[in-house]
């Protein structure tokens, strides 16, 4: 079945949080702006997550990157927006479309893309490639190559935030194709049950790998999947950067209150394919450019700075040449930096 | 004619129990479904129910008896119009089809008292690493296993326990006994029945610093998780370039119970066994048993840890130290001799120690090796004692093909070829899935006979 360009549309332009529950009295309003400092923040981040993975794609096409390659490019506001709302020690775990996730916690660029090409300067010394990447320090928990796995992997991190009484969240995401496993469920039902503090982040971007979500999905409405758990929802614009700040704020503080997990669907799209070998054949050529000039979460910010926070187009050319600069020295060290040492195929089996 | 009321069997593996209370009296009224008495297995507290109506005629064992043996009549019920002078006929005639049936499962009985009933004794020699003059206490497997958890709780606070059942209930089979009174409801979690999501709950929670002990009600139901274990748990520190560590237990029993038939019956020791990031533990004796998790409750590591069933009412000498661990990753010589050398581990080390007894009654001397460790394998310890008796007999209940005696064997041939005067012999459980029929079931699982004959084999005897 072709993809439906006019759905997509229809509902990415949704703005706004849109609740189903009675918790919330959010309606369908415009969403409050973001101060100009954090229109600003918002814009370098997505930006250089844009300009990574844009690289990243063009070493892959070069051999330097091998495996498995998931891009963000599209999805930028989702996670910028969540970080945004988050606070100090708030961990972030995802599955395998990662790099965006790792950019947005503050994990360095070129760590991260030394990874990519399998060198020992990466954030696992070459050892865990694209999906599997993490840091303590950063509170990134990874970077997981099972769908779904992460799900209950985050829940085991609010049960030890709750276990620790320490006030910290964990925000965990998945896709539209990861919100049709099992175990997803089973995590729901134990988040509720000990009312854990968990933001489950649906990045819904409308395809499963090639299949789109109304073929996939008996309700295409996610951010209800948790009303038989009793976990309140929302429908948030994902490609807009202040309605994901704002919903996220919502949740994160429900969370963190100790009322339990709460779920926010970020209605989203990727304008690459699934991996790198994905020529998106599932849908036409016209959806994804309408996305792109109509609802593309950077030229959305960037005109806003332009606009109302009076910004000048030179300002914002400093910015593009600053994240040109950290990207260009990621992709350099990523090539010079040397390959593991063949010792290191024995070490970390065990501690 | 008077009815007998029989010892029930209350549980797969129930051989004998405490006839704990009658709570009928002699000359009573029964009618079906009326509670007549309380059964201690080594697991719960039972109600057994009438199934017949008449007046309780005769109680044949008193309350408070240990050890009465299943299908031991332990009272008479007579029918209207019969009186006492009936019962001795009764007592005479063959003991028909049990009079009493027992509702399964149990209502949870959070206030069982410990187990009282005599448990089945496991001859472990003495241990080397233990100073000289220890005391030594009889335990069974079940008590060293909850006092292993118990103590390692009471020292690191970062240790829970969760699982099915683990809590109120008191643990399915009562390993978790007394957790929760003394640590409450935070470090001893009953769980929905959801392997798959608290298996993945749990190591979520260990990489964030926890140290939890994940108990499966079986490892048959592990399968549910195994997703969890190998690529979640195993693979993550590799996977991290070795910052991201995961310490915590997976643990339940293993394998075969009695008659649960083949979705219950699987020994997962070579499955975890392969998988690199891992480490795997099969204890047979109750001092291992408590040493040893009390090890893998502190490894950094991921540790899956096999119990067996049969062997958790088994008792034997538990040394009485403030701290009694034992590594993980070494073997035991458990008996010594030079005809041949005996590999196995958990409930097998059953099959190997009687063997070799019975060989010794022949004048037929073997090492017996208890693994203990199956990942990582105490090879040296095989390999040593190999190259001074030339042949080797491993003996596990799990299935041949890829089993750990296959590593053995492959293991044995790769450094003691030149010492070998015959080929490797593997004694294993038969290569189909567990039957149910009583005999069928024997003759899938090992036997002490067939390690008998493998040794005499392999000695040319």
């Amino acid at each position: 079945m072709a993809s439906s360009p006019k759905t997509a549309s229809r509902r990415a332009s949704s703005r706004g949080t849109r609740s189903r529950k009675s918790n919330s009295k959010a309606k369908a309003a415009a969403p409050a702006g973001l101060p100009k400092d954090e229109e600003l923040e918002a814009y370098r981040m997505m930006l250089l997550i844009r300009r990574f993975e844009e690289k990243a794609g063009q070493m892959y096409g070069m051999g330097l990157i091998g495996g498995f390659c998931h891009l963000y490019i599209g999805q930028e506001a989702v996670v910028t927006g969540v970080q945004l709302a988050t606070r100090e020690g708030d961990q972030v775990i995802t599955s395998y479309r990662d790099h965006g996730h790792m950019l947005a916690c503050g994990m360095e660029a070129r760590g991260v893309m030394a990874e990519l090409t399998g060198r020992q300067g990466g954030y696992s010394k070459g050892k865990g490639g694209s999906m599997h990447m993490f840091s303590v320090e950063k509170a990134f928990y990874g970077g997981h190559g099972i769908v779904g796995a992460q799900v209950s992997l985050g829940t085991g991190l609010a049960f030890a935030n709750r276990y620790r009484e320490d006030g910290k969240v964990s925000l965990t995401y998945l896709g539209d194709g990861a919100i049709n496993q099992g175990q997803v469920y089973e995590s729901f039902n134990m988040a509720k049950l000990w009312n854990l503090p968990v933001v489950y982040v649906i990045e819904n971007n409308k395809y499963g790998m090639g299949t789109s979500i109304s073929r996939a999905s008996s309700t295409t409405d996610l951010s209800q999947r948790g009303a038989s758990f009793d976990i309140p929802g929302d429908q948030v614009d994902g490609m807009d950067v202040r309605a994901v700040k704002a919903a996220a704020g919502k949740a994160l503080d429900y969370a963190r209150s100790g009322k339990g997990p709460f779920i926010l669907e970020m209605l989203t799209y990727r304008y690459r394919g699934h991996s790198m070998s994905d020529p998106a054949k599932y849908r036409s050529k016209e959806e994804v450019q309408k996305m792109r000039q109509e609802h593309d979460p950077i030229e959305q910010v960037k005109a806003r700075l332009l606009g109302e926070h009076g910004l000048e187009e030179d300002d914002l050319k400093a910015v593009d040449k600053d994240i040109r600069a950290i990207v260009n020295e990621a992709a350099d060290f990523a090539q010079i930096d040397p390959e593991p040492d063949p010792s290191e195929l024995w070490t970390d089996v065990y501690a | 004619m008077p009815t007998q009321i029989l010892m029930p069997a209350l549980s797969p593996t129930m051989e004998e129990g405490k006839l704990a209370k009658w709570i009928k009296a002699e000359g009573d009224e029964i009618t079906a479904g009326d509670v007549i008495a309380e059964i201690e297995t080594d697991k719960a507290t039972m109600e057994v129910e009438a199934v017949d109506e008449g007046k309780l005629g005769k109680i044949l064992i008193p309350e408070g008896t240990e050890a009465v043996k299943v299908n031991t009549p332990i009272a008479v019920i007579l029918a209207d119009g019969e009186d006492s002078s009936a019962i001795d006929g009764a007592g005479a005639a063959p003991a028909p089809a049990p009079a009493a049936a027992a509702e399964t499962p149990a209502a949870p009985e959070p206030a069982a008292p410990a187990v009282q009933t005599a448990p089945a004794r496991q001859e472990v020699p003495a241990d080397p690493d233990i100073p000289e003059g220890t005391q030594m206490v009889d335990t069974t497997v079940r008590e060293a296993l909850r006092d292993a958890m118990a103590e390692e709780m009471r020292r690191d606070e970062s240790v829970f326990v969760m699982g099915e059942e683990v809590a109120e209930y008191q643990g399915a089979y009562k390993i978790t006994q007394g957790l929760l009174d003394e640590f409450g409801a935070r470090r001893v979690v009953d769980t929905p029945i959801t392997e798959h999501g608290f298996a993945g709950l749990g190591v979520g929670a260990a990489l964030a610093g926890l140290r939890p002990i994940v108990e499966f009600m079986t490892f048959n139901f592990a399968m549910q998780a195994i997703d969890h274990i190998i690529n979640s748990a195993a693979k993550t520190l590799y996977m991290s370039g070795g910052q991201m560590h995961n310490a915590i237990v997976f643990r339940g029993p293993n394998g075969a119970a009695a008659r649960v038939g083949a979705q219950h019956s699987q020994d997962y020791a070579a499955w975890y066994g392969q998988i690199p990031g891992l480490k795997v533990v099969q204890p047979w004796s109750a001092a291992d048993a408590k040493g040893l998790l009390k090890s893998a409750i502190r490894d950094p590591n991921p540790v899956v840890f096999l119990e067996n069933e049969i062997l958790y009412g088994h008792a034997s000498p538990v040394p009485l130290l403030d701290d009694h661990t034992v590594p993980i990753g070494r073997a035991k010589v458990v008996r010594s001799g030079d005809a041949a050398t005996i590999v196995s581990f958990g409930i097998g080390m059953t099959y190997a120690t009687q063997a070799a007894e019975a060989l010794a009654a022949d004048g037929i001397q073997c090492d017996v090796i208890d693994l203990r460790t199956i990942r990582p394998m105490d090879i040296d310890t095989v390999i040593e004692s190999v190259k001074r008796t030339g042949r080797v007999v491993s003996v596990e209940e799990g299935w041949p093909q890829h089993g750990v005696g296959a590593e053995i064997g492959m293991k044995v041939s790769e450094r003691a070829f030149d010492w070998l005067d015959a080929p490797p012999v593997r004694i294993c459980g038969k290569d189909v899935p567990m039957p149910y029929a009583a005999n069928l079931e024997k003759l899938a699982l090992p036997n002490v006979q067939e390690v008998v004959d493998a040794v005499k084999a392999v000695a040319y005897i």
